[in-house]
C-alpha cells in the first residue's frame, strides 16, 4: 500500500534521521557495556563486574578530582546563574539604549572565543596576578569557569525573559507595589524556568570543561576531565569508562530533570 | 512629567541598567575576553630562552607566524608549516561544517515534522549527547575505531575482513570525531528555524507540481537559511579551535591550529609566536564571524 | 535569604585549602605509586595532593611563572641546571639527610646536580624502541626499527612525542652527536624524520595499553615502560639502538616558592629509604639510583634486561642534557617542520 501523500515528506530524511540517531548513542552505549565488564581489556567482555567502579572508587585521585569537579561546577554555576539573571533583567525589555550591543557582545564574547586562545590567556594572565596578590587557591579556576558560563546561564534567562509581557509587572505597579516587590512577586516567579535553565546549562558546561581548565589548574587542581586527559594519554583502562558512566549518569540526570520541569510547566 | 523629568527618569534607569548588568560584564571582561589584550601584548614581545618573555619589543613572533628562517641558514621564506597547519585545520573545520550540516538537516527536519507532543523528546534525544563531556565522547569514538575496536571485532567475527582496519590516528578518524562531538550543535538551530516553518507555502509549492527535491531546494532550504548559517557557525568555530578531539583521535602526528598553539606554550618554548599564532586564530574566527553577520542581515531584510 | 546562604557555605569550602600537614607534588603522569604516597601519608600524617605534567618544558614554564602552588617537583636531570640557575629551587641538601648515605655511588655527585645539594634521586632509565617480536623478527638494535621501519611495521609504529629525545635519535641516527649543531647532521636527521614519518601510526605517550592491544608494533618508548610492556607480552623486546642511547634521570625537588618546606624535606628523604625507592621502581619499573633497595623490589625486576645497557650500545652511551636556546630553536622549527 502506498503511503498516503503528506507535504511534509521527503525521501530519505527519515531513515538518515534514524541513523544519526543511531550513530550518535551507539559509541557510549559501547563505552557503558565497557565499563561492567569483569576483565581490563576494551574489545573482550569477558562478564559483568563492577570491579571498576571499584577500583575507581578506591582511588583517591579520582575521588579528589570528582569532588573538586562538583565544587568548581556548582560554585560557577550560582554565580555565573546570579550575574546572569542581573544582566538578562537590564538588557531584555527595553528600547536600545547607548552600550546595549556591546553587552550583547561581551556577555556572549566567550562562546565565540576558540577555548585554545582563552586558556591561553588565562594562564598568563593568572600567573601574574597570582604573583602580585598571592593566592594561589582554586579561585582562578571558579573565576575562569564563571567566565565561560555567563553566556550559557544569560542566554535562557534572556529569551524567557522576551516572551513574558510587562502586563502583570505593571498591572503590579499600578497597585502600588515597590519595585522591589514586584520583582519578587511577580517577575522573579515567571521567570524561575529560565534562571533553572541557565543554572543548569552552567552547572554541566563547568563540569564538562577540559581544555580551560588544563591551562589555568595549579598544584592538585586536577578535576575529573583533566585527571581523564592524564589517563587517555598514559593508560587506559575500564577504570576511565566507569567514571565516564558515572558523570555521563550525573549530566544526563541534570537535563532530564530539567526537561521534565520545563515539561510541566508548560 | 515635563521633559527634563522624563530624561532625569531615563538617565535613572539607564545607571540602573547599567549597575545591574556590571557584575556580569566584570567577570566576562576579567576572566575571558581582558586576557586577550595581554596575549595581544606578549605577541609584540622577545621569547624568554626556556619560556616565557622577556620585556623588549620585537616583531619576531608576528615575522614567524607568516615567515620562517631557513632550517640552517638565515634565508626568509614563507612558512609553510603553519600555513599548512592552519589550512589543514580551516579544512578540515569546513569539512566538519559541511557534514554535520549533511546528516543535521534531515536529523533536524525529521524533529521538526514529528508531531508537537513528540518532538520536545526527539530535541531531548539528539541534547542529551551534547550534555556529556567531549571528552567522554571523543573517548567512546576511540574505543569503536580501534584496531581491536567494536567495528573491527564485529567485522571480524562475521568474517567480513581477514584483519582489522585501520581507522585510528587517520585524518579520517578526526574528521568522524569532529562530526560526532558537534552534530548537536547542528541540529539544535536548523531545529529552531524548521519549527517556524509555515507548511502551507511548502503546500503551495506542491499545488504547483513542484517536486519533493524542488520543493526542498526552492522552498524549504530558502526558508531555513538563517537556521543553516547558524549552525554552520556553530559548528565551524570550535571545530577551528579543536584541540581535545584532534589530539586523541588524530594521534598527534598532523598538528591543528590548538595543538600548534600548545606546543609553542610547551615544548617548543616560544610564547610570543604562540600569542601571535592566537591572535590569528581569533582573526579567522572574527572573519567567520563578519560572513555571519552579514549574511544574518541580508535574509533578516528578505523576511524580516 | 536562603541563596546568601548557599554561597556563603560555598566560598566557605574554598577557603579552607592550606591546612597544615599538606605536601603538593607536581610529577610526570602514571609514574608515582600509590602506594608510596599513601605510605608517606600514613607515617607523617601528611596529605598529599599530585598534579601530573607531560613534558619538562610545561613544568618548567609553570614553575618560571611562580606561584604554582607546589612544594615538590620531579624535573629531568637535563632541565634541572635551568632550574637552579633560574633560583626556583630550595637548597634542602638531600646528599647530606639522614638516607642521603644510601645513594648509589654513580649518582651521589652528578654533574647535573654537584654534591647532591637540591635533588634526590627518584628513578633513572633510558630512552630506546619497544618492538613486538611476533611482528617483527629482524635485527633488534638499531634506531632504523622506528627511522626506517621494515615493511612489517610500517604504519604500526608509535613515536612518543618527546622532542629532545626524538631528535637526539634522529641525529644519533645519522651519526652525529647529542646537541649537535652541525648543519650536514641536522639536514640529514630532518630528512630521516620527515621520511620516517609517513611509516608512524602515531605520536602518543599512552603507549603501554597501545602495545600490548596490537594498535602499534613498535614505539619509541623509555626503558620502564617497555618493561611493563614485557610483564604483560614476553613477546615485546626493548631496543638499545647501537647508533646511540640516552640516558636520563628525574630527580625529587623542593621548590623555593614552597609552602610546606619541613613535608618537602621529609620526601625528599622518605624516597631515599631503600624500601621505599624499591616500591617507586616496583610501580614505573625504573631503576632508582638508591644502594640497596634491589632487595625489596619485585622478583621479575631483578635481572630484567631493560634495566642494563646492552653490549653493543655501551660505547654510544650519553648522558642526556639540555642543549642551548639557539640549538634548540633549531630543532623546534625541524620539529614543527616534521609535524606540519
Amino acid at each position: 500500500m502506498a503511503k498516503p501523500f503528506s507535504v511534509k515528506r521527503q525521501r530519505g530524511f527519515t531513515a538518515m534521521a534514524i541513523a544519526c540517531f543511531a550513530a550518535l548513542y551507539l559509541p557510549i552505549f559501547v563505552l557503558v557495556i565497557f565499563a561492567f565488564n569483569s576483565a581490563s581489556s576494551l574489545s573482550h567482555f569477558e562478564g559483568v563486574s563492577l570491579r571498576w567502579f571499584h577500583e575507581a572508587a578506591q582511588n583517591k585521585q579520582v575521588v579528589d578530582a570528582t569532588l573538586r569537579s562538583f565544587h568548581v561546577a556548582s560554585v560557577a554555576a550560582v554565580i555565573a546563574t546570579l550575574v546572569a539573571t542581573m544582566a538578562a533583567l537590564a538588557t531584555t525589555r527595553t528600547r536600545p539604549y547607548p552600550g546595549l550591543t556591546f553587552k550583547y557582545a561581551l556577555l556572549n564574547a566567550p562562546l565565540m572565543i576558540p577555548e585554545i586562545v582563552t586558556a591561553v590567556a588565562l594562564l598568563i594572565v593568572f600567573s601574574q596576578v597570582k604573583g602580585w596578590i598571592g593566592y594561589t587557591g582554586i579561585g582562578y579556576l571558579i573565576a575562569a569557569h564563571t567566565a565561560f558560563c555567563v553566556p550559557f546561564a544569560y542566554l535562557p534567562i534572556r529569551a524567557r525573559l522576551e516572551n513574558m509581557d510587562l502586563t502583570l509587572e505593571t498591572a503590579a505597579a499600578d497597585l502600588y507595589a515597590t519595585r522591589w516587590n514586584t520583582f519578587r512577586y511577580v517577575t522573579l516567579p515567571l521567570l524561575w524556568p529560565g534562571i533553572l535553565a541557565g543554572l543548569m546549562l552552567s552547572f554541566v558546561i563547568s563540569l564538562d570543561d577540559v581544555v580551560i581548565t588544563e591551562f589555568v589548574k595549579s598544584a592538585g587542581q586536577d578535576t575529573l576531565p583533566t585527571y581523564m586527559l592524564g589517563q587517555l594519554r598514559r593508560s587506559i583502562t575500564p577504570e576511565v569508562n566507569a567514571i565516564s558512566v558515572v558523570l555521563l549518569l550525573f549530566s544526563v540526570l541534570v537535563v532530564t530533570l530539567f526537561f521534565f520541569a520545563s515539561k510541566r510547566r508548560n | 512629567m515635563s521633559q527634563s523629568a522624563i530624561r532625569a527618569d531615563y538617565r535613572r534607569t539607564l545607571t540602573r541598567r547599567w549597575l545591574l548588568s556590571s557584575p556580569a560584564l566584570l567577570i566576562v571582561l576579567l576572566a575571558a575576553t581582558g586576557p586577550l589584550l595581554v596575549v595581544l601584548l606578549y605577541s609584540f614581545l622577545k621569547a624568554g630562552p626556556y619560556g616565557g618573555v622577556l620585556p623588549e619589543f620585537s616583531p619576531e613572533a608576528w615575522i614567524g607566524v607568516v615567515m620562517q628562517r631557513g632550517l640552517f641558514d638565515d634565508t626568509l621564506s614563507i612558512a609553510d608549516a603553519h600555513l599548512a597547519i592552519f589550512w589543514r585545520s580551516i579544512r578540515l573545520s569546513l569539512e566538519t561544517t559541511l557534514l554535520t550540516l549533511i546528516f543535521g538537516f534531515p536529523t533536524a527536519y525529521f524533529i521538526a515534522t514529528r508531531p508537537p507532543n513528540t518532538r520536545e523528546l526527539w530535541l531531548f534525544l539528539i541534547t542529551i549527547p551534547f550534555w556529556t563531556n567531549l571528552l567522554i565522547r571523543t573517548f567512546a569514538i576511540l574505543q569503536i575505531i580501534r584496531n581491536d575496536g567494536t567495528i573491527n571485532t564485529v567485522l571480524l567475527k562475521l568474517g567480513l575482513i581477514g584483519e582489522p582496519i585501520r581507522m585510528l590516528y587517520t585524518d579520517g578518524a578526526i574528521l568522524a570525531g569532529m562530526v560526532y562531538v558537534y552534530l548537536p550543535l547542528m541540529v539544535l538551530p536548523l531545529y529552531a528555524s524548521m519549527e517556524k516553518l509555515d507548511f502551507r507555502i511548502v503546500e503551495a509549492g506542491y499545488d504547483l507540481y513542484a517536486t519533493p527535491f524542488r520543493v526542498l531546494r526552492l522552498v524549504i532550504i530558502p526558508l531555513v537559511k538563517p537556521g543553516i548559517v547558524a549552525g554552520c557557525i556553530l559548528v565551524f568555530i570550535p571545530s577551528l579551535g579543536a584541540y581535545v578531539t584532534p589530539n586523541v583521535l588524530g594521534g598527534g602526528k598532523n598538528l591543528m591550529i590548538g595543538n600548534l598553539i600548545e606546543l609553542q606554550f610547551g615544548q617548543g618554548r616560544n610564547w610570543p609566536l604562540g600569542s601571535a599564532l592566537s591572535i590569528s586564530l581569533m582573526a579567522v574566527v572574527m572573519a567567520a564571524l563578519i560572513v555571519y553577520v552579514r549574511n544574518a542581515d541580508k535574509t533578516g531584510g528578505h523576511h524580516g | 535569604m536562603k541563596l546568601s546562604g548557599l554561597m556563603v557555605a560555598l566560598f566557605a569550602t574554598t577557603t579552607a585549602a592550606h591546612a597544615e600537614g599538606v605536601l603538593n607534588i607536581y610529577n610526570w603522569g602514571d609514574y608515582t605509586n600509590p602506594e608510596l604516597i599513601e605510605k608517606f601519608e600514613k607515617t607523617y600524617d601528611v596529605k598529599v595532593t599530585m598534579t601530573d605534567y607531560d613534558s619538562n618544558e610545561t613544568a618548567l614554564a609553570k614553575a618560571r611563572l611562580g606561584n604554582t602552588g607546589f612544594d615538590i617537583a620531579v624535573p629531568s636531570q637535563s632541565h634541572l641546571p635551568i632550574w637552579i640557575a633560574e633560583g626556583l629551587l630550595l637548597e634542602t641538601n638531600p646528599g647530606q639527610m639522614e638516607n642521603g648515605k644510601n645513594i648509589a655511588p654513580d649518582w651521589a655527585d652528578p654533574d647535573f646536580d654537584p654534591g647532591r645539594k637540591y635533588s634526590a634521586p627518584w628513578q633513572h632509565g633510558t630512552i630506546g624502541i619497544a618492538v613486538n617480536t611476533d611482528v617483527y623478527k629482524g635485527p633488534l638494535d638499531s634506531w632504523a626499527i622506528a627511522f626506517d621501519p621494515p615493511a612489517e611495521l610500517q604504519g604500526k609504529v608509535n613515536v612518543v612525542p618527546e622532542m629532545s629525545d626524538i631528535i637526539f635519535g634522529a641525529i644519533a641516527y645519522n651519526g652525529g652527536e647529542l646537541c649537535s649543531a652541525d648543519e650536514e647532521i641536522l639536514k640529514k636527521a630532518h630528512a630521516t624524520l620527515v621520511n620516517a614519518k609517513q611509516h608512524w601510526a602515531a605520536m602518543e605517550y599512552g603507549t603501554i595499553e597501545l602495545m600490548l592491544a596490537g594498535d602499534f608494533a613498535a614505539t619509541i618508548d623509555w626503558n620502564g615502560s617497555a618493561m611493563r610492556q614485557r610483564l604483560e607480552n614476553p613477546a615485546i623486546t626493548y631496543v638499545h639502538p647501537k647508533e646511540g642511547v640516552a640516558t636520563w634521570s628525574d630527580n625529587v625537588v623542593v621548590l623555593k616558592e614552597a609552602q610546606n618546606v619541613e613535608n618537602a624535606k621529609l620526601f625528599q628523604n622518605f624516597i631515599m629509604d631503600p624500601e621505599n625507592a624499591a616500591l617507586i621502581s616496583a610501580f614505573a619499573r625504573y631503576a632508582n639510583g638508591i644502594a640497596g633497595s634491589e632487595e625489596f623490589m619485585p622478583e621479575d625486576m631483578k635481572g630484567a634486561p631493560e634495566l642494563t645497557i646492552a653490549e653493543h650500545a655501551r660505547a654510544n652511551t650519553v648522558n642526556m642534557r639540555i642543549c642551548d636556546p639557539e640549538v634548540q630553536d633549531i630543532y623546534t622549527r625541524i620539529w614543527t617542520d616534521v609535524l606540519k
